[in-house]
């Protein structure tokens, strides 16, 4: 046991400070400043104001996500989207910061192309202009999301202000069961803390059930931590980090790669050190879940009766149970299994990578999209998109009559023309269920990509388990 | 542009008391697509306040004679969770509001408002309550922000302290910009990176 026991956020927070004055927040530095078109144009803006450059061009990376089109073709949406995609363009251009516009074959959702790049490694401070930044967390870097006035910051001097976050220890033990997913794991967290339960603190996952996930699993994991209130969500990093991370195009090469691990290797939690507090959940009890409300900690598992506001002490709580039910036309005490869907989407910085399609286009399989669903899928990058393609897995998403798309943000938050009618009601594999998230008016239920499938198939809420053992659901 | 400014502010007040109203509910991202900050005031609570046609919707706090003028907002609990946008602020400032009251504020919210003068005032549930009560029986009832104080207060009440960062607290009061007193640390910046290197 080291004498000074660190977690692993202290240790990347204390590598990171570059100076600190009395009864100020820290100067802390940025290894990694991710960009997008819509939190970015007021922060160019001040910068221009000022006379002042981008400091470390080659620090900052920037992507069009939002407001792209899916459907092929290069036309935004309407005027002002336009606006603000040729906004970056010229902004990146003028600043000399990489870009991955329109064009690029590789461009998609800020938080797929950061990893799959190699520009995310462990250890690293990252920050983005966007809340889910803490996805990024699951290669053991300290990922948050800023707003855009300390885009600006980081643009101009590649450090930000901060005040040191709490930690949170978020400890799953146990094996998952079949139909069970990483999505399941982080929807069961949000249901039992809700989403303030995290404010102030840094989640670190640990526990068995964390370990036993693959890199896209822990991305989906700490990509929510924001629904539970903490800005960053952090996985230690161990061989299967280094293994995604090694090759990638902006991974370290030959001896800088072997010294790099060398440094990774000493960043987990060191035994003995101490977390501020502790969550613990077991993955074994876990069924599939969903969310029933508007808000991602209003979830239960899908084979459970929706809560009946009557069980609530708070008043305020009661009021918000009422209130999330009545807007998502529910109803208290009923199963959600079996409530008619129109539309499934598939996609999102939550749930759009490889592994994600893999899963649903293997359930998928031989399967029909019931007449009564659009299912959309939409791959989280473009390089995602080439891989699914090369595997075949388009051809099974078509075959199902399911809509095969272009990568971006699309249906997650509806900036882009994808998205629902009023009234509609979605299973969505994004994280954000909030009203009108996905289109003014509509419903969004949060689920894994398995139970989206199910229910694309069933053309109702259905348990993913049922197909998993062969039935026709 | 310069940086805000606070030091007191005596305001009527609204009360939006749902909790874990979310940021995407104070301005919907499909408002997102501005490239300055001008007009989000209007689009405030967009949902909300306005029927699908256009028209307002009475039923909705701030298109009641009562919302006219007020300049604190009391919210409920956890306001302002959800997306990073920093327009919320934006459009809170932007429709007048200088202070939102809470028993609890999401970080990335709280951080964003405290940059746009936009006052996070945090107070204990009963306080809340206190307020709420208060509030219920005098719709013209005066609140007073004092940040110098880090207090809060209301006839009838004593001034209520609340906890504030020190360092935005005297940005605030000062006009200091942050972005300039960042700059001041370039140095060791590049010092840091020359070790790091
Ligand atoms: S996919 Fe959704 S949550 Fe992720 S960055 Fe895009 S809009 Fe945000």
């Amino acid at each position: 046991m080291s004498q000074n026991p660190k977690t692993l956020f202290q240790k990347i927070w204390d590598n990171h400070v570059v100076a600190e004055e009395p009864g100020a927040p820290a100067v802390l530095y940025i290894d990694l400043h991710l960009v997008h078109e819509v939190t970015s144009p007021q922060a160019f803006s001040v910068l221009k104001e000022r006379g002042l450059k981008v400091l470390r061009p080659d620090r900052t990376v920037a992507t069009m996500d939002h407001s792209i089109p899916t459907k092929g073709g290069y036309e935004a949406a309407d005027e002002m989207g336009r606006i603000q995609l040729r906004l970056l363009e010229a902004n990146a251009i003028a600043h000399g910061v990489r870009i991955y516009g329109l064009n690029s074959v590789q461009r998609g959702i800020v938080h797929v192309i950061g990893p799959e790049q190699g520009f995310t490694q462990p250890g690293m401070t990252i920050v983005c202009g966007d809340s889910h930044t803490s996805t990024h967390g699951a290669f053991g870097s300290l990922g948050f999301g800023i707003g855009t006035s300390e885009v600006g910051h980081v643009l101009a001097t590649q450090c930000l202000l901060q005040r040191k976050a709490r930690t949170c220890e978020v400890r799953v033990d146990g094996a998952l069961r079949p139909g069970v997913t990483a999505k399941d794991i982080i929807l069961a967290v949000l249901a039992k803390i809700g989403v303030g339960g995290g404010t102030g603190h840094v989640f670190e996952y640990t526990g068995s059930a964390i370990r036993a996930l693959d890199m896209e699993g822990r991305m989906t994991v700490c990509n929510m931590s924001i629904e539970g209130g903490a800005r960053a969500g952090m996985v230690a990093p161990d061989d299967k980090t280094f293994n995604y991370v090694a090759g990638r195009e902006f991974a370290p090469k030959g001896a800088a790669w072997d010294q790099a691990v060398a440094r990774w290797r000493q960043l987990p939690t060191d035994q003995g050190a101490s977390y501020d507090k502790t969550v613990t959940l077991d993955a074994h009890s876990l069924e599939p879940m969903v969310t029933f409300g508007t808000n991602p900690g209003q979830g239960v598992a899908i084979t459970q009766p929706l809560p009946l506001p009557s069980s609530l002490a708070d008043a305020a709580e009661r009021a918000g149970l009422e209130k999330s039910l009545a807007y998502m036309k529910f109803e208290a005490g009923k199963p959600i299994l079996g409530q008619p869907v129109d539309v499934v989407f598939l996609g999102s910085c939550t749930n759009s990578r490889l592994v994600d399609l893999r899963a649903a286009a293997h359930l998928l399989r031989g399967r029909k999209v019931a007449s009564s669903v659009k299912m959309m899928v939409v791959p989280g990058s473009q390089s995602v998109k080439q891989a699914a393609e090369a595997e075949g897995l388009d051809k099974i998403f078509k075959e199902a009559g399911a809509d095969w798309r272009e990568a971006g943000c699309s249906m997650c938050i509806a900036m882009n023309g994808d998205q629902l009618s009023p009234g509609q009601l979605a299973v969505s594999t994004s994280n954000r269920n909030f009203e009108g998230r996905q289109g003014k008016g509509g419903r969004t239920v949060l689920a894994s990509p398995l139970t989206a499938v199910a229910t694309a198939v069933a053309g109702c809420i259905a348990d993913p388990r049922v197909l998993l053992n062969g039935g026709q659901s | 542009m310069s940086a805000p400014k606070f030091t007191t502010l005596t305001a009527r007040c609204v009360v939006l008391a749902n909790n874990d109203v979310d940021t995407d509910q104070i301005i919907p991202a499909r408002f997102l697509k501005v490239t300055d900050k001008l007009g989000l005031g209007e689009k405030l609570f967009c949902d909300w306040r306005y029927h699908d046609d256009g028209s307002p919707n009475p039923a909705f706090i701030l298109n009641q004679a009562e919302a006219k003028g007020a300049q604190i907002l009391v919210a409920g609990n956890n306001f302002g969770c959800g997306s990073s946008r920093e327009h919320a602020p934006w459009a809170l400032v932007g429709w007048g509001f200088q202070a939102v009251i809470s028993p609890m504020f999401a970080d990335i919210f709280k951080g964003n408002s405290l940059k746009n003068g936009l006052i996070p005032v945090v107070i204990q549930p009963a306080a809340h309550a206190a307020l709420l009560a208060a509030r219920a029986k005098n719709h013209d009832l005066p609140v007073t922000v004092d940040l110098r104080a880090s207090t809060v207060a209301w006839p009838g009440q004593d001034p209520i302290s609340f906890p504030i960062d020190p360092f935005s607290r005297a940005c605030l009061l000062d006009g200091v910009d942050e972005l300039g007193y960042l700059q001041k640390f370039a140095g060791q910046a590049q010092a840091y990176e020359a070790r790091h290197a």
